[in-house]
C-alpha cells in the first residue's frame, strides 16, 4: 500500500493540477474512500465531480440528442455528455479495468484535446473539457486499458483502513493553481526525471512528461518558483516508481541503460552518462523512487515480468452479451419481439411527411410505417487459445515445430481477423502467456519468446484452458482450443511428480472438458506418438493430429474445418 | 492553438510523409502507426495549422473551387440559392477529425431534422465527409473505427465521391480528401483492406536515447505552460515550411521524372513482390513530391530510395506475423538494389 505521506502528496498534486490523472489500485475499502473525500474536500467549491459506469454507452459519454427537449422545443437541443459535465472536475471511472478499449480512447482523447467532440445523431458539438480522471482499478488479473493507463500520472496502492489523509486546504490549492504556470523546471530536473524513467525501464514518453507536470505541481504547492530536488522526488515516488518495470540500477554503478545497445557501442554511452551534469541529480531521484518501490517487485520480476500489463488490445466494439451485438443501423420493421426501437431514426422517417400528414404544431404524426428499429450484429467471432506444453519432454522432442505450427495457425487466425490466447504448460502449472487479444504481433513476439523446460503439468493445462474458454463465451466469442503437446504428462494437478496420478488426473480434466462441448483439437507433438496422447484426445473429444503427419496444409485444414 | 509543426522533435519520416500528403493530395494519405505517446495526433493538427488557405465558394457546404463549382455543384446547394454566382473566399484547409463515437448521420449526412420537423422541408444536412471535401480527414485510433464505418469510408475515399440515399434523400456530393489514419498496433491490427487505401505507411517509436527524450519533454512544457509565447517562437520555420508546401505545389507537374527512376521503381517492387501497379505509382509520385519540396526539377534516385520504405511497407505480401519485418524487407531490398 502507498504510505500515508505520499497518499497526502499524492492528493495535494491532484488538486492543483487535476489532469495529472490518479490510478487507484485496490478493491474498495474505507481507505480508498478516505483518500477519494481527502480529494475532493481539497477542490475548489463547486468543482465537478462525476462518475463515469462501466456500461458507458457513447450518447451518455459524449453526448447527443435531447429527444424530449427537442420534441418539446421544436428544434434541436443537445444533451451533454459525462465528460463535458465534469469540465474543471474529476471524472471517476468505476472499475476502470473492465472499460473497453473504444471508452478509454474517447476519455484519452477528451484528456489530449482538453474538449469533447461529438458528430453524433444529428448534433454537432465540441465542448471544453478540461478534467482530471480517477481510475478506480480492482482489477486482478485484468488491467485498465493502457491508452488510459498511459496518460495517469500518480498511481495509488489502497487496501482495507488506513490512517488519516488530509490534503491541502482550499486556499492552498487556489494559491498554487495561480502559480503553477509560472514555475520554472531547469533543463537538469528534466533531464533527472527521464533519465530515472528510462533506469526504471519506463520507456513510454508520456510517463516522464507526467512526472515533470507532477513536480511543478509539488512546487506551486510549496509556494516555490521553481522546481527543487524534494518536488523531483515526489514526482519520482508517485509517478515513476509504481511503473517501474525493472529495478534501477544500484547506486555508483554505471550499468548500462536498460535494453543495452551492443557491446561496441556500451563505451561512449557509459562515459556520456558519467559527462552529465544531470547524473547526481537524477541518483538521488532514482533514491527517492527505490525508496518506496513496491517489495514484490524483485517477486514479480523473477517470475517473469508479472508487471506486463495483461489487458489484451481488446479491439473493435466488442459489445458484452447484455446489449447484444453491435449495432448495425437500423431498418424499418415493428418494435415487438425483442427487436428495439430506433426513436430518432422513426422521427426522421415521420418527418419528411409532417406537412403532408397535416400534422399540427406540437404534434408529429408517426405512423406505422415510419417505425424503425436498431438492427444489432452479433459477434460472431472466434477466440483460438492455444495451449502449449512446453515442458522438458516436449522441448527435447520438437518444440520449435510446435512454435512453427502455432505460427501457421496464427496466419490462419489473421485471415480469418479472430482473436487469438496463449497459454503454456511447463513446470508446476499452467500460465496465461497473452491473454486474448486482436493483435498477432504481440502473439508472435510471445511465442517467440516462450522458453522450454520442467514438468509437464497437462491437467493444469486443461483446467486453465476451459477457464479461459467459459471467459472467452461469457464475452459471447467461440472459442476454440488447440492443445500441443507430447502428452507425457508427469505432474499432477497438485503439482506432486509421478506419471500414474499426473496421468489420471489429465483423463479427469479431459473428460470434464468433454462435458464443456468446447471445440478442441489434440496435436501430438511427440516424435514416436504415445498412445496416451490420443486416449487423451478422445477423452476430452478433441480432434487427434499427430504433428508428423501435420504439415502446414493439414493443420490449416484441420483448423478451417474446426467451426 | 495547436502544437507548431516545426517544433516537433525527430520522427523525420512522419513528418516528411504527411508534407508529401499535403504537397500531392493525389498521394492518396497517410497511416501512421505506433508507440503511444510519439506524437502521431500532434503532428497532424500541427499539420492541419500549417497549410496554406484556399479558395472556396463562399456559403457553399462542400468547400467547392470557385473554378470548377457550376460544373460540379450540388442539388440543393444553398451557395447557389440566390441563381447569382456567389463570390469567392478564403477559408482554412479542412482538417476533419472523425472522433470515435460518431454515428453514420453526421458522417455522411442525413435529413436535417430540425428543418422537417418545424418546416416539413426535406432537406439535405451535409456530414463530416462534406466538410472534409478537399481537405484532410483525420480517423485518430484507426484500428478502434466501427468495421461499418470503415467500409464506408473506403468506398468515399475511393469514388471521392458520398452518395447518400436514405430518409428519402438521394444526393451525391464531392468528398476528395486526403485519409490520414493513426494508431497503435497493441489495440489490434487494422484491416487488410484499409490498409491498402493509404498511399504511405510510416511507424514511429519512442525515441530511447536521454538528449532526444529530454528535448520532447522539454517543449512540450513549454508549449503547454504557454502556448501563445511557444507558438511564436516557432512561428518562422513553421512559416518556412508552408512556403516549401506552396512552391512544391506549384512545381510539382514540372518535376522531371527521368526513364531510369520508373525503371528503378519496378526494379524495386518486383523484387518485394508488391501487389498491382499501385505501390509503383505511389512510389514515383512520393519521389517526385519529395524532390518538389526540396525544391528541384528533377527526382533523383535518392528520393525514391527515401520515400520507399513509406510507399511500400504495407504493400508487401500480406503475412501479419512478418509485419515488424516488413520495414526490414524494404531496406534489404533497397540496399540489393543500390549497394553502398
Amino acid at each position: 500500500m502507498t504510505n500515508p505521506e505520499d497518499f497526502c502528496a499524492g492528493v495535494g498534486l491532484l488538486a492543483v493540477d487535476p489532469g495529472l490523472g490518479c490510478r487507484v489500485r485496490g478493491g474498495p475499502g474505507v481507505m480508498r474512500d478516505t483518500v477519494l473525500k481527502a480529494l475532493r474536500a481539497a477542490l475548489p467549491a463547486g468543482s465537478a465531480w462525476r462518475k463515469l459506469p462501466v456500461g458507458v454507452t457513447d450518447d451518455r459519454l459524449l453526448g447527443g440528442l435531447d429527444l424530449a427537449a427537442t420534441l418539446a422545443a421544436g428544434r434541436r437541443v443537445a444533451e451533454r455528455g459525462l465528460l463535458a459535465l465534469a469540465d474543471g472536475g474529476f471524472l471517476i471511472v468505476a472499475m476502470a479495468e473492465r472499460i473497453d478499449a473504444g471508452v478509454a480512447a474517447r476519455v484519452a482523447a477528451a484528456l489530449d484535446h482538453g474538449e469533447v467532440v461529438a458528430e453524433r445523431e444529428g448534433i454537432s458539438t465540441r465542448t471544453a473539457c478540461s478534467i482530471g480522471v480517477i481510475a478506480l482499478d480492482e482489477g486482478i488479473e485484468e488491467t485498465p486499458p493502457r491508452a488510459l493507463l498511459d496518460r495517469l500520472g500518480i498511481e495509488f496502492a489502497v487496501e482495507g483502513a488506513g490512517g488519516a489523509v488530509e490534503g491541502p486546504s482550499a486556499d492552498d490549492v487556489a494559491a498554487a493553481r495561480a502559480r503553477l504556470a509560472g514555475v520554472e523546471v531547469s533543463p537538469a530536473s528534466v533531464g533527472a526525471l527521464v533519465t530515472a524513467a528510462l533506469q526504471m525501464g519506463i520507456y513510454p514518453l508520456r510517463a516522464a512528461q507526467l512526472a515533470v507536470r507532477a513536480a511543478r505541481a509539488s512546487a506551486a504547492l510549496a509556494g516555490r518558483g521553481a522546481v527543487a530536488q524534494s518536488d523531483l522526488e515526489v514526482a519520482a515516488r508517485l509517478v515513476l516508481a509504481p511503473r517501474a518495470t525493472q529495478l534501477p540500477p544500484p547506486e555508483q554503478q554505471d550499468a548500462p541503460p536498460p535494453e543495452a545497445p551492443p557491446p561496441d557501442q556500451d563505451e561512449p554511452q557509459s562515459s556520456e552518462q558519467e559527462k552529465e551534469p544531470q547524473g547526481p541529480l537524477s541518483d538521488r531521484v532514482l533514491e527517492a523512487a527505490r525508496a518506496v518501490l513496491p517489495p514484490d517487485l524483485l517477486a514479480a520480476l523473477a517470475g517473469g515480468g508479472v508487471l506486463r500489463s495483461k489487458a489484451g488490445g481488446n479491439t473493435g466494439a466488442k459489445l458484452k452479451a447484455a446489449k447484444r451485438g453491435r449495432p448495425i443501423g437500423v431498418r424499418a420493421g415493428l418494435p415487438r419481439g425483442g427487436a428495439r426501437l430506433n426513436v430518432l431514426a422513426t422521427l426522421r422517417q415521420a418527418a419528411a411527411w409532417q406537412k403532408l400528414r397535416g400534422a399540427t404544431a406540437g404534434r408529429v404524426e408517426v405512423r406505422r410505417d415510419d417505425f424503425r428499429i436498431r438492427r444489432f450484429k452479433q459477434q460472431t467471432r472466434t477466440t483460438t487459445i492455444f495451449v502449449v506444453d512446453a515442458s522438458g519432454s516436449a522441448a527435447v522432442q520438437r518444440l520449435a515445430e510446435a512454435k512453427g505450427a502455432v505460427e501457421l495457425l496464427l496466419a490462419e487466425c489473421y485471415v480469418r481477423r479472430d482473436r487469438v490466447a496463449l497459454l503454456s504448460v511447463r513446470g508446476k502449472g499452467a500460465e496465461l502467456l497473452l491473454p486474448p487479444t486482436a493483435s498477432l504481433t504481440r502473439a508472435k513476439k510471445c511465442l517467440a519468446a516462450l522458453p522450454g523446460g520442467g514438468g509437464t503439468p497437462l491437467a493444469a493445462g486443461f483446467v486453465a484452458a476451459l477457464g479461459l474458454a467459459a471467459g472467452v463465451t461469457r464475452e459471447g466469442q467461440t472459442p476454440l482450443v488447440v492443445f500441443l503437446t507430447d502428452g507425457r504428462a508427469n505432474i499432477a494437478l497438485d503439482g506432486k511428480p509421478g506419471r500414474p496420478g499426473a496421468e489420471a488426473d489429465a483423463l479427469t480434466a479431459a473428460v470434464a472438458w468433454r462435458a464443456s462441448s468446447y471445440a478442441a483439437m489434440l496435436v501430438d507433438t511427440a516424435l514416436r506418438p504415445h498412445p496416451f496422447a490420443r486416449k487423451l484426445a478422445d477423452a476430452a473429444g478433441a480432434r487427434y493430429l499427430p504433428l508428423p503427419q501435420a504439415d502446414a496444409g493439414v493443420l490449416r485444414a484441420a483448423v478451417k474445418g474446426m467451426n | 492553438m495547436p502544437f507548431p509543426f516545426s517544433a516537433i522533435v525527430g520522427q523525420d519520416e512522419m513528418k516528411q510523409a504527411l508534407l508529401i500528403a499535403a504537397a500531392d493530395p493525389s498521394i492518396g494519405g497517410v497511416l501512421v502507426f505506433g508507440d503511444r505517446g510519439t506524437g502521431k495526433s500532434t503532428a497532424i493538427r500541427a499539420l492541419a495549422a500549417l497549410l496554406p488557405a484556399m479558395q472556396a465558394v463562399s456559403g457553399c457546404p462542400y468547400n467547392c473551387d470557385p473554378a470548377t463549382h457550376f460544373a460540379a455543384c450540388v442539388a440543393g446547394c444553398p451557395a447557389r440559392a440566390g441563381g447569382a454566382t456567389p463570390p469567392p473566399k478564403s477559408v482554412p484547409v479542412p482538417v476533419v477529425d472523425l472522433p470515435l463515437g460518431a454515428t453514420e448521420d453526421r458522417v455522411v449526412g442525413a435529413l436535417d431534422l430540425e428543418r422537417a420537423l418545424t418546416a416539413g422541408e426535406k432537406a439535405f444536412e451535409p456530414g463530416l465527409l462534406a466538410r472534409a471535401n478537399r481537405g484532410f480527414l483525420y480517423i485518430d485510433e484507426a484500428n478502434l473505427l466501427e468495421d461499418f464505418l470503415v467500409d464506408l469510408l473506403l468506398d468515399v475515399a475511393a469514388s471521392g465521391e458520398n452518395v447518400v440515399e436514405r430518409e428519402g434523400i438521394s444526393i451525391r456530393h464531392p468528398a476528395r480528401f486526403v485519409l490520414v489514419g493513426s494508431g497503435n498496433p497493441e489495440e489490434g491490427e487494422l484491416r487488410p483492406q484499409l490498409l491498402d487505401r493509404f498511399g504511405l505507411s510510416v511507424e514511429v517509436t519512442t525515441p530511447q536515447d536521454i538528449p532526444t527524450r529530454v528535448e520532447v519533454i522539454k517543449r512540450r512544457d513549454a508549449y503547454e505552460r504557454d502556448p501563445a509565447a511557444f507558438t511564436e517562437a516557432w512561428r518562422a520555420q513553421d512559416t518556412a515550411i508552408r512556403d516549401r508546401i506552396v512552391a512544391a505545389r506549384a512545381s510539382i507537374r514540372s518535376v522531371a521524372v527521368g526513364d531510369e527512376m520508373l525503371t528503378e521503381a519496378a526494379t524495386l517492387c518486383q523484387a518485394l513482390g508488391t501487389d498491382g501497379l499501385r505501390g509503383e505509382l505511389t512510389l514515383i509520385r512520393a519521389a517526385r513530391a519529395a524532390a518538389a519540396l526540396e525544391g528541384r526539377a528533377e527526382a533523383v534516385s535518392a528520393d525514391l530510395q527515401a520515400v520507399a520504405p513509406s510507399a511500400l511497407r504495407h504493400r508487401l505480401r500480406r503475412d501479419p506475423l512478418d509485419e515488424a519485418g516488413s520495414s526490414v524487407r524494404v531496406e534489404r531490398a533497397l540496399s540489393e538494389l543500390y549497394p553502398a
